[in-house]
């Protein structure tokens, strides 16, 4: 299953290599069009002679950590890479380097603490990443400085629809591009699997000005808060109520206009939606809509529960109404429905 | 049963106190290839006996226990979310992100989950999660999920023991399933040989909440001396290295109240005799083990502790060296082999 293998695989910000080829792999079996650019950034082309272009984005890289040092017993030091709450990587399984040496996050024996311990979180000092090695040296020998970490997630069906896996944001996007591309729509569109989303959206901005697009959709992974402790009102998504639509988050607001006729069509096709409704994080679309003189931008996320962390939650039928609404989209616009956004 | 095989199959297999059934399964199975008789009793231990030469006496008693810390259901909510009862002393820190079975009616796949942290107010931040603000996804409404699980079920770490290289493992459960392997070891070891005294392998049940299998089985077996098999803090940063000992440098024998001093000599003089690392282990508070609990039975038994190397203790990825496991079986299986008259008789001499 193509989503399982792309979301095991490692990549990290700068470190996306091994799901650029794999992805490249895939649609050179398609016969698209591709390229690579000087950040890393690779574009897939589906050609439909006198049609706008649409550029469909979703990022490559995920969340994980670096080697940054070793303890002369053996044990590696790391950093973050992305945000990821300190606080639920201890006592997980982790790859390093592109060998994929098993280590795990390690932590001071609950008999051992004192009681005041025990109430604060481990700080990135106590942290630490075990092989196996018995010395610095055999530690490595295995691996260096700069290594990527990743956490060793399988992903898996846990129930009918929901898969539990590391990375769906945004390798989950990733395949929806491939599976919108491989259908063939009725107008152009380039596939952006952009780069360095999780350390500022680094690579879309650049991968825009590459493409130059009438429209861009951004299909991204985002967090889903339906669980117990947070209170509804600050719900961002709802898993399984399909996907959301972005209204505002930290680096984009979005295009009324635009909005207005992906809901009109969403509900003309039953295509289940819902509106992200927080204004947190940030997407591609940031970068994506200040390009040259502006690009009119479409945010959709796939809700994900327990994002940026080892493993998280996602639906399929959301994956599924993704594929949809934006399949729908790319339709209207060949038809002429569609208002491209350049007209306020 | 090959070592690596049978502490993998023990490490994969759940059993929580109390609910041992399956890797008691597993042990009776892989023992009664290698031992005279093998019996479990009313709690659940397992008693696996090697018959001695002198079987005038009562026996030598082995012990290490085979159950694990873990969760039971407390709670499904109407949301379908499962809330947790926790079994043993496990560090909520650890807990968010993790990966479960709940073995319900059937295998029930869930992950752990807490409050989103960006939705956490900075105090909340500052401070460790606690249990229970911890909850189990698993993906499914409350109505699907109640036809699989219920309250009550018993729920364990989704770990598969993984090796770094030929002797380092992580995996959950090997507090104390090493030390169960570590009886196994002696077993294969004493395979063609006749030990000095009878010799009953006992892998108890419920130690994490209490010391409780030892406690009947030792009363039962009435021994004239035990040997308790369980993990010992291997040295990571952050812990005082006089509560830690070390990995690859053998089982650490236990010094304390707990611990007979002549048994600790007798073990300590073993292994100087058969060239098998040991190291020292003082613990100034009994309890914790079941050594704790045979000392005690009936009028009082001469007891000796054995602590196999362990990091990360009641985490889903405990760590050990498997060279450790098989020198502390080493030195059980001689111990065994050279026990004597003498040796018991001199227990309770003044």
């Amino acid at each position: 299953m193509l989503i399982k293998e792309l979301t095991e695989l490692p990549g990290i910000a700068g470190r996306e290599g091994q799901v650029r080829s794999f992805l490249k792999e895939k649609l050179a079996l398609e016969k698209f069009k591709l390229s690579v650019d000087a950040m890393g950034n690779m574009y897939a082309r589906h050609e439909a002679k006198n049609t706008p272009l649409v550029m469909l984005a979703s990022h490559m890289d995920e969340v994980g950590f670096m080697v940054m040092g070793y303890e002369s017993s053996g044990l590696l030091k790391f950093a973050p890479v992305g945000g990821i709450d300190l606080r639920v990587v201890v006592g997980k399984k982790v790859y390093i380097g592109e060998e994929k040496t098993l280590g795990i996050v390690g932590a001071k024996p609950i008999h051992l603490q004192k009681k005041n311990e025990r109430n604060k979180p481990f700080s990135r000092q106590e942290l630490f990443i075990d092989i196996g090695a018995s010395s610095e040296e055999e530690a490595k020998n295995k691996t260096k400085i700069g290594d990527q970490i990743t956490f060793a997630t399988r992903t898996e069906f846990i129930s009918d629809r929901v898969m539990k896996g590391k990375a769906f944001d945004d390798r989950a996007g990733c395949t929806a591009i491939l599976e919108i591309l491989k259908s063939k729509p009725p107008v152009n569109v380039c596939g952006a699997f952009t780069v360095q989303e999780e350390v500022g959206l680094r690579g879309a901005g650049v991968a825009a000005s590459n493409v130059k697009p009438d429209l861009a959709i951004v299909l991204e992974g985002t967090t889903a808060s339906d669980v117990p402790e947070s209170p509804e009102h600050r719900y961002s998504t709802t898993m399984g109520e399909g996907p959301a639509i972005t209204l505002m988050d930290r680096s984009f607001l979005a295009n009324q206009n635009l909005n207005k006729r992906v809901i009109e069509l969403a509900e003309k096709e039953g295509i289940r939606y819902q509106l992200r409704r927080s204004n947190i994080g940030g997407t591609d679309a940031g970068r994506i809509h200040l390009v040259e003189e502006g690009i009119p931008t479409i945010g959709l996320s796939l809700p994900c529960r327990y994002i940026h962390s080892p493993v998280s939650l996602l639906n399929m039928d959301d994956w599924q109404g993704m594929v949809d609404l934006v399949t729908t989209i790319l339709k209207d616009i060949a038809e002429g429905g569609f208002p491209l956004g350049k007209n306020y | 049963m090959d070592l690596k095989k049978f502490i993998a199959t023990l490490s994969n297999t759940p059993g929580i106190s109390g609910l041992e059934r399956e890797v008691t399964k597993h042990i009776v199975k892989a023992w009664e290839e290698l031992a005279d008789e093998v019996e479990v009793d009313t709690l659940g231990n397992v008693i696996a006996w090697k018959k001695g030469k002198d079987n005038s006496k009562p026996p030598i008693m082995v012990a290490a226990h085979q159950d694990e810390i873990g969760f039971l259901v407390n709670e499904i909510d109407k949301e379908g979310f499962v809330r947790l009862e926790p079994i043993g002393g496990i560090d909520p820190r650890l807990l968010p992100g993790q990966e479960v079975i709940i073995w319900g009616k059937e295998k029930v796949h869930g992950i752990i989950g807490a409050k989103p942290p960006h939705l956490q107010k900075p105090e909340e931040r500052e401070k460790a999660i606690p249990l229970d603000k911890i909850f189990v996804d698993c993906g499914m409404e409350k109505e699907p999920l109640a036809k699989k699980i219920r309250v009550g079920d018993p729920i364990t770490f989704n770990q598969e023991l993984q090796w770094f290289n030929e002797n380092v493992c992580t995996g959950k459960s090997l507090d104390d399933r090493a030390g169960v392997a570590a009886l196994h070891q002696a077993l294969l070891d004493l395979k063609d040989i006749t030990p000095g005294f009878d010799v009953a392998f006992v892998a108890t049940v419920q130690e994490e909440v209490g010391v409780r299998g030892a406690i009947a089985s030792s009363f039962k077996l009435n021994p004239a001396l035990g040997i308790a098999v369980d993990v010992g803090f291997a040295q990571r940063p952050g812990q005082e290295k006089e509560q830690s000992i070390e990995a690859n440098k053998g089982p650490a024998l236990g010094i304390g109240p707990h611990v007979h001093p002549d048994l600790f000599a007798r073990l300590q003089k073993i292994a100087g005799e058969n060239d098998i690392p040991t190291q020292l282990e003082p613990s100034p508070h009994p309890g914790g083990t079941d050594a704790y609990a045979i000392q005690m039975s009936r009028c009082g038994v001469a007891t000796a502790l054995l602590s196999i190397p362990l990091a990360n203790m009641h985490s889903p990825l405990e760590v050990i060296d498997i060279r450790d496991v098989r020198r502390t079986g080493k030195l059980i299986a001689k111990f065994c082999q050279e026990a004597d008259a003498e040796l018991v008789e001199g227990l309770t001499c003044l």
